[in-house]
Formats: C-alpha cells, sequence, structure tokens
C-alpha cells in the first residue's frame, strides 16, 4: 500500500516476484493501477487519502472474529495495559480524543497515559513545533511508571487497550470501508481474508509502503496504521514479517540516521531546545520514572557525541561543551524557513544534490524563497531549476521574478559523483555499503565531504582570533580530520579522508585509542567517543564492515558478510519476537533467534536484538532501568515499557491511536465524524499558500478530482539526475496525465491531446493518457474521479514540463513535519494552460469562484471552526 | 582472396557447415567482430560502487580505463540486488560521464542576467565571508524569556539524501558549531 514497488524500487521489487514465484499472494492496494498492481494476484482500488479507513477495516475485521495472534500479542504488545479512566476516543468526542484545545490546535495528551502513570506538565506547542515524535525515534517515548503498569492478562478489562482498541475500530465495517474507501466490499473481504489467514506461527505477511503512505497530513498514523495490524497478527520481528519503508534516495536512510535535520543529532538524539539549561536537563527530559531499555543510555550516547564534536575541550567540568550547542524552540523545517526567506528573515541557503525547485511541494513558494535570498549556493552534477530560477523559472514568465531586479547572487558549483569519492550510503533496510573510488573529479567537481572541511576551514579561520563567546564552539571543535592530496593536489586543499570521519563516527575508547565495535561500552564519563551511536561497530574489530562484499553464493540466506547494517549488523529489528515468551522459535519453519539454555544466551541466524544473557523468564529488579529493567519477554528493547504499543500513550501528537480524517483537501464530508481532518495538521494560513475548500466550507466543487502523484521508473525524483540523460529522457519524454475514460468524457478531453490541472495555487500543463488505469470510484454514494501525474519535470535538461509540485499546498503532518503531496483536489480542463498574465488571471479566478481566502482550509477544529492564519496576513 | 577463402567466409554457409546452426554465434561473426572485446575486458580498474539513485542499494561495478569510466554494470555478487540495475541504474554511465556534467564553479552576481566564471578557491572564499556575515547578523542569544539560544537563524542549507554518511556527519557538526540550526534535507519531504 502506498507503493508502486515495481515503477520505483525495480531491483528490490525481484524479491516480491520471488516470493510469488514460491507462492506468496501478492496484493496491491492503489488508487491507480500500476506496474505493480499489473503483476500482484491482486489489485484492490481504493481513493486516495482513505488507508486508515481501510486498515482500519481490516483491524477491526481481525478483532471482530477473534483473529489475533494471542500470545504474541499479550506477551510483546500493550495490549493488556490499563488506559486512565478519564480518556476519551474519537468515538465518544465525534472525531477527537480527549484534551484537544481548538486555539493552539494541540492536545493536552496526559489523559492518554496508562492508570497509575504520573504524566509531567508537558509543554504541549513546544512538542509540536519541534516534531517531538522524529526526536524519539530510536527509543520510544517516555512513559511514567513503566515498570508496573496495572494490566489485565485476559485482555478483558474495558479499559485494557485491547479493549479500546476494538471499541475505537467498531464502526469501520466491511460497509464503512467501502463508503469511505470505494473499495468493493468483496475485494476488501479477500484482502481480510488473505492477510489474516497467512499470519499465524507458521507462516508470517509482509507490509510494503513508500511516500505514497508519508506524504499526508496523517501519515505517521497511516503507519502506525500499519503496525498496529501487524502486531496484532504477529509479524513484526519474524522472518517474512515486518513494516518495509522503501525509501527514494541512495542514502536518505543515512541522512536521517546521522540527520541534516534541525531537530535531530546524529542516533536521533534530541536536539536541545530553549528549556534544556544544562546536560542534567537534557538527560531528564529524555528519560522517564521506571524507564526500561536501551533508550536510557542516552547521556553515554550524547556525551560520546559531544567527545567527538570538541574532543579533549569536551570535559566533565564543562558539561562536555553542551552549553556550547544551539538551542532550538520552534519550527525550522525546511517549509517554515522557505516562507522565513520569503518574509526576509534568511540571508543565505546552501543546497547540495536536491531540487526544491522541483521536488518540493509549492515549487512557486520555493523559487521565491530563493529570489528573495542574499546568495545562493546550489552544489550539483548538472544544472538544476534551483540554480537558474532567476533566468527561467515559471515566475520570470509571468512576471514575478524579473532577472534585473532579482539581488540573489548564486554559486553553482559542481559536485563529484559516486563514482569519484568514497563513502558510505546507508540504504532502505539500513545497510551501510561503502564506495570505493573510481577516480579523481576533474575540473572544480569536489565532493561534499570537501566542501563541508574546507567551509569549516575557511570560517574557523576568519574566527580563530575572535574573544566573543559565541565563537567558542567554532575554535574548540574537534575538525582535524586526516586528509590526503586530491583533485586539488598537495596542499592546503586536501582531501579529507572520508575514512577517517567514518572511523570517528564509530568512535573509540579514549582510554586505549581502539576502535569500538558496540554502542553497549559507550559510557557518559567523557572515556569514549562516538560520532553516531547506532553505527557504532561498523567499524568493529578495526575493519571497515561496510566494505565487506562477500559474494552471496558463498554465505547464508542473511548475507550477514555483505554491508553492515545497524544497529550491530542486526539484520530483523525486534527478533527476540520471533521466539515466543520462552524463547523457543514460534515454529520450526519460522525460526530466526532462540534462548540456548545450555550456553545461557541467546543464539540463532541472525544478531539477537535482546541482551544476549537475559533469560525468557527473566523478571527485573525493583526499581531498576535501562536495559536492566528488561523482563525476558520485554521483546521492544528501544521501548520505555519494552513493549510495542498497539496504543501510544505518548510519542504521537495527533491521537494515541489512529483515525480516519479526511485529506486537507478533499471533495467529500468525513464520513466518520463531524471532525473533517486532521485537528492537530500543520497549516499555513498565509496569502501565499491558498488551500482548495474542502466540505463544510462551500466552493469545494470547483476543484471536485481527487489529485495525487508519483514516480516513473525511468526517472528520478526533482528530474536532476534523469532528465538530461539522453538514454532516460527518451524512454519518457513529456509530461502526463492520466485519467480514466469516463472523466476524459466528463470533462472532453483527448486521449493524446493537451489538459491542464487546475488548483488555487497553479495551472499545469501535461499530455492526456486516457486509460482505465483510473477508475472512478463510488464514496458515500458519489461518483469520484482521481487524476495521477508523474512530478519529475522541469523548465531544464533534454525532456521538460510544468512542474507537479507547483500543484500543492503546504499543510503538514504535526508529528514529522511531512506535507501533504499524495492527495489535494482539482479540476482538469482541455488544452494548454494559459501563459503568463493569462495565467495569473485564470488562478485568480478560479480562487475568486471557489471564495478562496486567506482562511480558506484553517479552520481545523470542524465543529469550532477558529481560522489559523499568520499574524500579518 | 581465393574464390575459395571467399566462399568460407560467406555467413550462411558457416552457419549450414559450422557448429553454430542458428546463426548467433562464430557463423554471424566478421573478422572485426573477432578482434573485439568488451569495455569490461579492457579496463585497468574496477572500482566495487553503490547506485546512487534509490535506496535499494544495488551494487555497481565501474570500470575504468585511462582515467576514464568506460562501463558501469551491476555487481552479480550483491545479495541485494543479485547484478540487477533498473533503466536508471544502467544509465547511470551517462550520469557520470555525460556532457550535461557542470566542470567549473558558475556565479551569478546579483541582478545579473547570466553567469560568468569564477575559480573555485575564491568561490570559497567569498562563501567563508558571506557564512560569517549571514551568522552573525542573524545571530540570537536569548528568547524573549531570557533562555540561551545560542543560535543563528541567518543561513540554512537543505540537501543530504543524495550524500554520503560521512558528509552529512560533517555538514551538520559544522552548522551546528555555527549555531545555524536550519539544516534540512529530503528525509523531510
Amino acid at each position: 500500500m502506498g507503493s508502486n514497488m515495481a515503477e520505483a524500487h525495480p531491483v528490490g521489487f525481484q524479491w516480491v516476484m520471488e516470493a510469488k514465484g514460491r507462492g506468496a499472494r501478492v496484493f496491491h492496494v492503489d488508487p491507480r493501477f500500476t506496474r505493480t498492481s499489473a503483476v500482484a494476484d491482486t489489485y484492490v482500488p481504493l481513493r486516495a487519502g482513505s488507508d486508515i479507513a481501510f486498515l482500519g477495516g481490516v483491524i477491526n475485521y481481525v478483532l471482530e472474529n477473534d483473529l489475533a495472534f494471542h500470545e504474541y500479542v499479550a506477551a510483546y504488545t500493550n495490549a493488556s495495559f490499563l488506559v486512565r479512566e478519564d480518556f476519551a476516543d474519537t468515538e465518544d468526542l465525534d472525531g477527537l480524543f480527549s484534551g484537544y484545545d481548538p486555539e493552539t490546535a494541540t492536545y493536552d495528551r496526559s489523559s492518554w497515559f496508562y492508570e497509575g502513570a504520573e504524566p509531567g506538565v508537558e509543554d504541549e506547542e513546544r512538542a509540536r513545533s519541534q516534531t517531538e515524535p522524529l526526536q524519539t525515534g530510536a527509543g520510544g517515548a517516555g512513559v511514567g511508571g513503566a515498570g508496573d503498569v496495572p494490566r489485565d492478562p485476559t485482555l478483558q478489562d474495558p479499559r485494557c487497550v485491547y479493549q479500546v482498541l476494538k471499541r475505537h475500530f467498531a464502526r469501520y465495517t466491511p460497509e464503512m470501508v467501502e463508503r469511505v474507501c470505494g473499495t468493493p466490499r468483496a475485494q476488501f473481504l479477500e484482502v481480510c481474508r488473505g492477510w489474516t489467514a497467512n499470519s499465524n506461527r507458521e507462516r508470517t505477511t509482509a507490509l510494503v509502503y513508500s511516500v505514497g503512505w508519508t506524504q499526508h497530513s496523517v501519515g505517521a498514523q497511516y503507519i502506525r496504521t500499519g503496525a498496529i495490524l501487524q502486531l496484532l497478527l504477529g509479524n513484526i520481528g519474524r522472518p517474512g514479517g515486518g513494516v518495509f519503508a522503501l525509501r527514494g534516495h541512495a542514502s536518505i536512510q543515512g541522512s536521517t540516521d546521522i540527520p541534516t535535520l534541525f531537530n535531530l543529532l546524529p542516533g536521533y538524539l534530541a536536539m536541545p531546545d530553549d528549556s534544556h539549561a544544562d546536560l542534567a536537563a537534557w538527560i531528564a527530559d529524555q528519560r522517564s520514572d521506571g524507564h526500561k531499555g536501551y533508550g536510557y543510555q542516552v547521556d553515554a550516547h550524547l556525551v560520546s557525541l559531544l567527545k567527538e564534536y570538541f574532543g579533549d575541550a569536551a570535559t566533565p567540568e564543562n558539561d562536555f561543551g553542551f552549553g556550547w550547542l544551539p538551542r532550538i524552540n520552534g519550527d525550522h523545517g525546511t517549509y517554515r524557513t522557505v516562507m522565513d526567506m520569503i518574509d526576509g528573515k534568511v540571508f543565505g541557503y546552501v543546497v547540495m544534490g536536491q531540487n526544491p525547485a522541483v521536488g518540493s511541494a509549492h515549487g512557486k513558494l520555493q523559487r521565491l524563497g530563493l529570489a528573495n535570498l542574499e546568495w545562493l549556493v546550489v552544489r550539483d552534477l548538472n544544472e538544476i531549476e534551483t540554480a537558474t530560477f532567476w533566468k527561467d523559472s515559471p515566475e520570470v514568465e509571468t512576471g514575478e521574478i524579473v532577472p534585473e531586479r532579482c539581488r540573489t547572487e548564486v554559486f553553482l558549483m559542481p559536485a563529484a559523483s559516486h563514482v569519484e569519492k568514497e563513502g558510505t550510503f546507508t540504504q532502505t533496510q539500513r545497510m551501510l555499503q561503502w564506495r570505493t573510488k573510481a577516480l579523481e573529479p576533474t575540473g572544480d567537481r569536489r565532493s561534499e565531504l570537501w566542501f563541508a572541511y574546507h567551509l569549516g576551514r575557511l570560517v574557523r579561520e576568519r574566527l580563530a582570533d575572535s574573544t566573543d563567546e559565541r565563537d567558542l564552539p567554532m575554535q574548540k571543535l574537534a575538525w582535524d580530520y586526516a586528509t590526503e592530496p586530491g583533485p586539488d593536489g598537495p596542499g592546503p586543499w586536501d582531501e579529507p579522508s572520508a575514512d577517517d570521519v567514518l572511523r570517528r563516527i564509530n568512535g573509540y575508547d579514549l582510554t586505549t585509542g581502539e576502535l569500538l565495535s558496540s554502542y553497549l561500552p559507550l559510557k557518559a564519563d567523557g572515556s569514549t567517543s562516538a560520532g553516531c551511536w547506532i553505527y557504532t561497530g561498523v567499524y568493529a574489530g578495526g575493519v571497515n564492515q561496510a566494505a565487506r562484499r562477500k559474494p552471496h553464493t558463498e554465505q547464508g540466506p542473511y548475507d550477514a558478510e555483505w554491508g553492515w547494517t545497524w544497529p550491530l549488523n542486526r539484520r530483523v529489528l525486534y527478533n527476540r519476537a520471533s521466539a515466543d515468551p520462552e524463547g523457543r522459535p514460534w515454529s520450526e519453519r519460522k525460526k530466526l533467534i532462540w534462548w540456548d539454555a545450555e550456553r545461557g544466551e541467546w543464539t540463532g541466524h541472525d544478531v539477537p536484538d535482546f541482551p544476549v544473557r537475559t533469560p525468557p523468564g527473566h523478571v527485573a529488579p525493583e526499581g531498576s532501568t535501562g536495559p536492566d529493567a528488561l523482563g525476558g519477554d520485554d521483546a521492544f528493547i528501544m521501548q520505555a515499557d519494552g513493549k510495542a504499543w498497539l496504543f501510544a500513550p505518548h510519542g504521537v501528537l495527533d491521537g494515541p491511536l489512529p483515525t480516519h480524517y479526511e485529506p486537507h483537501e478533499s471533495p467529500i464530508r468525513n464520513p466518520l465524524y463531524t471532525q473533517q481532518g486532521n485537528p492537530t495538521r500543520v497549516v499555513y494560513g498565509r496569502p501565499d499558500n491558498p488551500s482548495n475548500p474542502a466540505p463544510p466550507e462551500r466552493g469545494s466543487e470547483v476543484f471536485p478530482y481527487v489529485l495525487t502523484a508519483a514516480r516513473l521508473t525511468e526517472h528520478h525524483t526533482a528530474g536532476g539526475m534523469s532528465r538530461q540523460l539522453p538514454y532516460l529522457a527518451e524512454l519518457q519524454p513529456a509530461l502526463f496525465v492520466e485519467v480514466s475514460p469516463e472523466l476524459a468524457r466528463e470533462r472532453g478531453l483527448e486521449h493524446l491531446g493537451e489538459a491542464h490541472v487546475v488548483t488555487s495555487r497553479a495551472a499545469v500543463q501535461a499530455r492526456v493518457m486516457v486509460t482505465d488505469r483510473m477508475r472512478p470510484l463510488r464514496i458515500d454514494g458519489r461518483t469520484i474521479h482521481q487524476v495521477w501525474l508523474p512530478y519529475h519535470f522541469g523548465h531544464t535538461g533534454l525532456v521538460r514540463g510544468d512542474v507537479v509540485n507547483d500543484l500543492f499546498g503546504v499543510v503538514e503532518d504535526p508529528n514529522v513535519f511531512i506535507q501533504e503531496s499524495k492527495v489535494a483536489t482539482c479540476d482538469v480542463r482541455p488544452g494548454p494552460r494559459p501563459r503568463g498574465a493569462a495565467l495569473t488571471a485564470l488562478l485568480e479566478q478560479v480562487r475568486a469562484a471557489a471564495g478562496v481566502t486567506v482562511e480558506t482550509g484553517t479552520r481545523i477544529a470542524t465543529a469550532i471552526g477558529t481560522p489559523h492564519v499568520e499574524e500579518d496576513s | 582472396m581465393t574464390v575459395r577463402k571467399s566462399l568460407r567466409a560467406w555467413p550462411v554457409l558457416r552457419q549450414l557447415t559450422g557448429g553454430d546452426r542458428l546463426g548467433r554465434g562464430a557463423a554471424a561473426q566478421s573478422p572485426r567482430h573477432r578482434g573485439m572485446a568488451p569495455r569490461t575486458a579492457e579496463a585497468e580498474r574496477v572500482a566495487g560502487s553503490v547506485c546512487p539513485y534509490c535506496a535499494v542499494g544495488c551494487a555497481q561495478k565501474v570500470y575504468v580505463r585511462d582515467e576514464q569510466v568506460v562501463q558501469i554494470e551491476g555487481d552479480p555478487d550483491s545479495p541485494i540486488s543479485r547484478g540487477r540495475l533498473c533503466p536508471k541504474g544502467s544509465a547511470s554511465l551517462q550520469l557520470v560521464t555525460g556532457p550535461q556534467r557542470l566542470d567549473k564553479v558558475r556565479y551569478r552576481a546579483p541582478y545579473a542576467t547570466e553567469w560568468t566564471e569564477l575559480d573555485l578557491h575564491e568561490a570559497m572564499e567569498m562563501l567563508a565571508d558571506r557564512v560569517v556575515d549571514a551568522r552573525a547578523r542573524g545571530w540570537q542569544d536569548r528568547d524573549g524569556r531570557g533562555n540561551r539560544l545560542n543560535r543563528t537563524t541567518g543561513l540554512a542549507a537543505l540537501g543530504g539524501a543524495t550524500l554520503d554518511n560521512e558528509e552529512n556527519y560533517l555538514l551538520k557538526k559544522l552548522f551546528t558549531a555555527m549555531g545555524a540550526i536550519q539544516i534540512e534535507n529530503q528525509a523531510r519531504i
């Protein structure tokens, strides 16, 4: 679901086809019949933006028919935990959970806690503005009193999680699924039967998703729904099970682990905020009363990072330099930053290997931000739209950007390619793979390692004599990486050694100078260093484990000697759950790790994801914390209570359970609740970010169709690495829009003719592809049409086209600040779009027809209707 | 050339009389063909690499001759890809060697209508000046409540999902030490 794997990850898809060849049944649930659907056993249509209703329906099917894997659920999830008495569900409050504040559009989450837990006082606005859930990405969020939560092992208590879950999803019946998703009942039930029949001791089911799930205003809850279902069926931590997130860039996983992200430090450690006066305050904030598992070790992980950052200058006396770190206190995400550029608050911008003028939602907003900078650096292989906005963007045609009046100074710098530098990518299953350098880059082409290192060197030179306190971290920074002669020849512009950087990421025992082989020995006393604790072990035994390339023909099914998977080369996360509470594999067929009583340790085909000598029946001593507090069946060792969360008492901002909300822009009223959309979604109510109206607002009929966008095999993301290549350009030469024959008749669209797709932001021209791959759906008694476009095109390259992302506005999931760009509403009109001033006039006309104002779409609490607009709008 | 020799060179005859009855091997070869070898065989060295497009992580073999990349192929040893590449991965030779590659720094002065050239090292020095200036002008010591912020909002960075872990590490470390917090990448979209 939410993935066209055959198209976007074709080589990975060979394994799905291999499984199918061996008898696995493949379902593809998607708004469009795709290359994946074509080779699946069963294609199941649904409306874009309705996946929670669909999966909620499957969960209801499991609970109503008593099909959960009970022993698994009872032992490894929080199903038996009791929830506080004052918790109220969306079923009680018509689409809201208890604790909602319409003024701030946030929840006071204290009533979502377990019975007996004492939640501290939370600053909910702060939690939201820093995307707190993402900051707890490696460990679960803290929960008070995790050690002794009252529970009912029989799962009968009305306040236990299992019963709460049952009530929550009771109305997600096959009839409701059909009404919300447009999925015919028989097909939906076929999925339910297939999924449940294939999930037991002997069999497991895998769930695959991609950005078709994440790019929604309820994206994090989409994934939660999938996780709940897989947990109920015992499909997590077991071979052939799991929830697979297929990611779309070579090292997008790596850039999350070692984050170039505003709210994280390496290894999913929270970026300090303005409430953290010192290191002790930060540590206390990450921990909770009775905190179990490895998430408790954050002190050792952060201090080891600070030792890598500041070397000998980080001492116990100065809090290891914690005070030198900058503090966040709000939203500093990429979309907020672009709006800050428009508002004149940002002076310089460095863009590396990314093309936001095409690839980010609301391309016009991106380009207007670029046009209001003092300086811009674009580092890329090719001349991309982000670098040329000042001379050839669509706004130049409309007169909104005039080159002679655009002050932005642009440095376009050639980057080294993947074969001209060495280093690691982390692929989508957490595997680091080292690339050797094939040859030196020529001309001005340089690695980003060279760029970062020398920019740091030059800035440090300029600040070397400063006596200003703010320059101390730059002066004390450990910037002493090994270098070697590179494309500039020997001298001051030497190439930094990626190998040395990887060793420092791995970390050292500073008392012996030895490379560490595991994160377990990391200490909070300054005697160890590690740039990213989850990567510690990539240099185990002093060997670059990511560079291992033992052929798969010479090793076993888990191929443990090819590359290195974090953490500790574990291939299946939470694999303790592959064995029963007594430590025996659930079945011979699905064995992965097990307890070896003779040797007194966990063993098996994978690296055990559990304290290796903690036996299955172990009861943790009273009052213990951290790894010592893990009981023998606490399989989810990063969770504060050792259990997988069917119900999330903390850590998610928009609800402890997933709930179907309509997308921000939808042609229909939410059939389930008065509350229309996610009541905590992030809206930016500004004149330059208009929304199409959605019911109960008036005017939605101006944009009657559901719009969605995705990838083609032959192009890559914003096209910067594909539209310029002759082979790929020839294979997919033009932007097109897929519409159903019914919609083509309704709007007078001709196959292979031109049409334009219109929203309140933009009009995009594309060739028409009339195809029954797009089928109209019956939704709540109405026929709803969906249209689809690939989003790779832009105005430079061998093949060109309008920017599809221009059609979308900026509205975000509150947990992670990812934009809703997989679903919006639109109109489709025959013929080419107007150009220049006529285009501006068309957009003004459609906004007027739909009654769009700055308040449209910002009344996020439906029943109350308070608009959320920016102050100076 | 004798008649007998030229007759023997006739492919149909070779196909009918030789071992290659289907005409898909030796019978179809010309003398020029026989003297040819694949680019991969003539490579001086082969570098183990990884495809730079999506996150599946298909292994590549990069063939180099005369300090030029002459071919990029899938690595059959990989347990992930077993030697396969998709159309994008198969086109990565063009990505690396094609004429679309930028080779020199291009500079657009404020209000200019064209690119001009700029020396790489000079560009880096100019940039360091601008970073120091933007950092200082965007500096915030404390918030309205007196809490320490210790940061700048004068400059921002975007990108990382196409970069190496080591590169992201240095970028985040540098930005953090400078107090620059607005650093983001494709993982947010």
